[in-house]
């Protein structure tokens, strides 16, 4: 008896070791397909990555100097249009829930049926724009895209609206109303201004999040060789062109693609570290 | 001074601008059962000319107009599954980790480096497991002697494997960071060890916020299309093996959408969106149910 004591605390000195030693092995192990991913990204993508390459547009396989000038500008006016689109009524939305309707039924719907779109799969909200949109147009359109992008957009910024105006103190809108101000003007000169960082901060992440975005594209946007800046025809953008052109049968192509993919990282990863500093200010106020 | 007349239109105002955000709310009610009906409308075709066959239907072929979802179905259950069952084991092992172990000046870098990852889109993804992961599992196809497609199932799942990783490990890492440091304490000085105390006080503490987070994962791997798209291989059949080419719901969209001419295949294709539409939206409500439990706690 007396013995056996010792070694069932060695025992459990020993399992603990073991335990901790698979699990740090295990966390280690996810690290290298990661890093992987981001080496080869570089490696590849910097290589094809020149002036022409972002000033041309792009050229039949075989050909030198074939560049994303189309995708990088179709890229910037089909998430600006989706902002423009999805914004206004994710803010309108997320003041609703945060100083109308609060607890109410109706406020729990609305943020059920946010969570909903949130979790519906991407290539479903695709084939929901081509309904709405490229359906009674009789094409395909950047616009359409922008529709499908707006859809992806609002939960996000809808939630983290809330979330934000929730956070200002109450004191603040009783000053205002003191002062013989109205609601209405109270929500939009004193809450929102207050909240305003965080809401950026959650319009940055939807944004970052929609960039990639490749599979509503597809059958919206569709993609296009040359320069539009109208966004009633189809449009390229820079997911598309990677898809098209890693699906390609052309080296050259592949090549691109991945210099594609350096550029479309480089504008997800600026809008996600910007949001993070942002939301990191927000905290170091509080 | 404020007259009476300007008060009067200030409270108009008002009532105006609640009745703007309140239907703003109503608006995005609308937009999500709009969404809905809009699938079952478009599919509508499909669904009079298949019934509830369509679900167990094994054929898919656009040629004959004839169409069944099961081959789809199974493509996405073994591919979610499979990746999930890859990647839990090592997002959990990250997560106590990260939230237990690894002392802040290393666990903060990594941390930001993983959330990093996940906004990686997924396309790129595709395109790293095209180049680099396809040849990888072909040469080790060869060496097994299974057909060396290099795509297929099991690489689909490997990629979707990697892509949720990040996303599962950062929701438990979250919660497990949540636990209360008085709770872990006590059970250090009730002299557990450190894993004890990560077994029989962390976890179980975390526990709904953990399932939440692989069941928001499942959820992404489902209705995950581009990368898995990129590398499944793109069969419409039935598939007999784990190294088999094939399709899953969200692929066979992706592949077929534009492409189809016939009402019919365009009605059968929404409706594969249609049930992708519903299987997210119950995983989604699942996970919310686990959310709030941890919340309630």
């Amino acid at each position: 008896m007396n013995n056996s004591y010792p070694a069932r605390e060695n025992w459990r000195r020993l399992k603990n070791r073991l335990i901790l030693g698979t699990i740090t092995v295990l966390a280690l192990i996810p690290t290298v397909p990661l890093f992987l991913i981001l080496f080869q990204l570089l490696h590849k993508g910097l290589s094809s990555l020149s002036l022409d390459f972002f000033l041309n547009l792009p050229a039949p396989p075989g050909e030198p100097g074939g560049g994303i000038a189309n995708a990088i500008v179709g890229t910037i006016i089909i998430v600006g249009l989706a902002t423009l689109i999805g914004v206004p009524i994710s803010i309108m939305a997320g003041i609703y829930l945060s100083e109308y309707g609060k607890e109410s039924k109706l406020a729990h719907a609305v943020r059920i049926s946010a969570d909903v779109l949130q979790g519906v799969p991407s290539i479903v909200i695709g084939i929901v724009a081509y309904a709405w949109v490229v359906r009674p147009m009789g094409h395909f359109s950047a616009l359409s895209g922008s529709v499908a992008l707006a859809l992806m957009m609002i939960p996000v910024v809808v939630r983290t609206t809330e979330e934000v105006l929730r956070l200002v103190p109450d004191i603040l809108r009783e000053a205002s109303l003191a002062l013989g101000i109205p609601y209405w003007r109270t929500v939009l000169k004193v809450v929102l201004p207050t909240g305003m960082v965080g809401v950026t901060t959650g319009i940055l992440i939807a944004v970052a999040r929609i960039a990639g975005e490749t599979a509503p594209l597809l059958f919206t946007a569709f993609g296009n060789q040359f320069m539009t800046f109208n966004p009633l025809e189809p449009m390229n953008a820079l997911p598309l062109v990677i898809f098209n052109y890693a699906t390609s049968p052309y080296e050259d192509w592949w090549q691109q693609a991945w210099g594609a993919s350096i550029v479309l990282v480089f504008m997800v990863l600026a809008l996600n570290i910007v949001s993070r500093l942002l939301a990191r200010r927000i905290a170091g106020e509080k | 001074m404020t007259t009476p007349k300007n008060l009067y239109r200030q409270i108009k105002y008002d009532i105006a601008f609640r009745k703007l955000a309140t239907g703003t709310g109503i608006f995005v009610i609308i937009l999500v059962v709009a969404a809905f009906l809009t699938l079952v409308y478009e599919s509508w075709p499909a669904i009079k000319a298949y019934g509830v066959k369509f679900l167990w239907n094994t054929t898919w072929d656009p040629v004959t107009l004839e169409f069944g979802a099961l081959p789809f179905l199974v493509g996405t259950l073994i591919t979610s599954f499979l990746a999930l069952a890859i990647s839990v084991p090592f997002a959990l092992a990250g997560a106590i980790f990260l939230g237990e172990l690894a002392p802040p000046q290393i666990a903060n870098p990594v941390s930001f480096v993983i959330e990093l990852l996940a906004g990686i889109p997924s396309v790129i993804y595709g395109l790293w497991a095209l180049f680099y992961l396809v040849p990888l599992v072909r040469a080790f196809q060869m060496k097994i002697g299974a057909p060396p497609y290099g795509l297929g199932l099991f690489t689909a799942s490997l990629v979707l494997a990697i892509m949720i990783l990040p996303y599962a490990l950062s929701v438990a890492r979250d919660v497990i960071s949540l636990v209360p440091q008085d709770l872990k304490e006590a059970a250090y000085g009730l002299g557990a060890t450190r894993w004890e105390t990560i077994r029989h006080v962390v976890l179980p503490y975390a526990r709904s916020g953990i399932l939440a987070g692989i069941v928001l994962a499942l959820g992404r791997a489902l209705g995950e299309t581009m990368a898995v798209t990129m590398v499944i291989g793109n069969r419409s059949a039935m598939p007999q093996s784990i190294w088999d080419l094939a399709n899953t719901m969200a692929s066979v969209i992706a592949n077929e959408f534009t492409e189809a001419t016939e009402d019919l295949h365009l009605a059968a294709l929404v409706e594969i969106g249609l049930l992708l539409f519903v299987i997210t939206v119950i995983v989604n409500l699942i996970a919310r149910i686990f959310i709030v439990k941890t919340k309630v706690r």
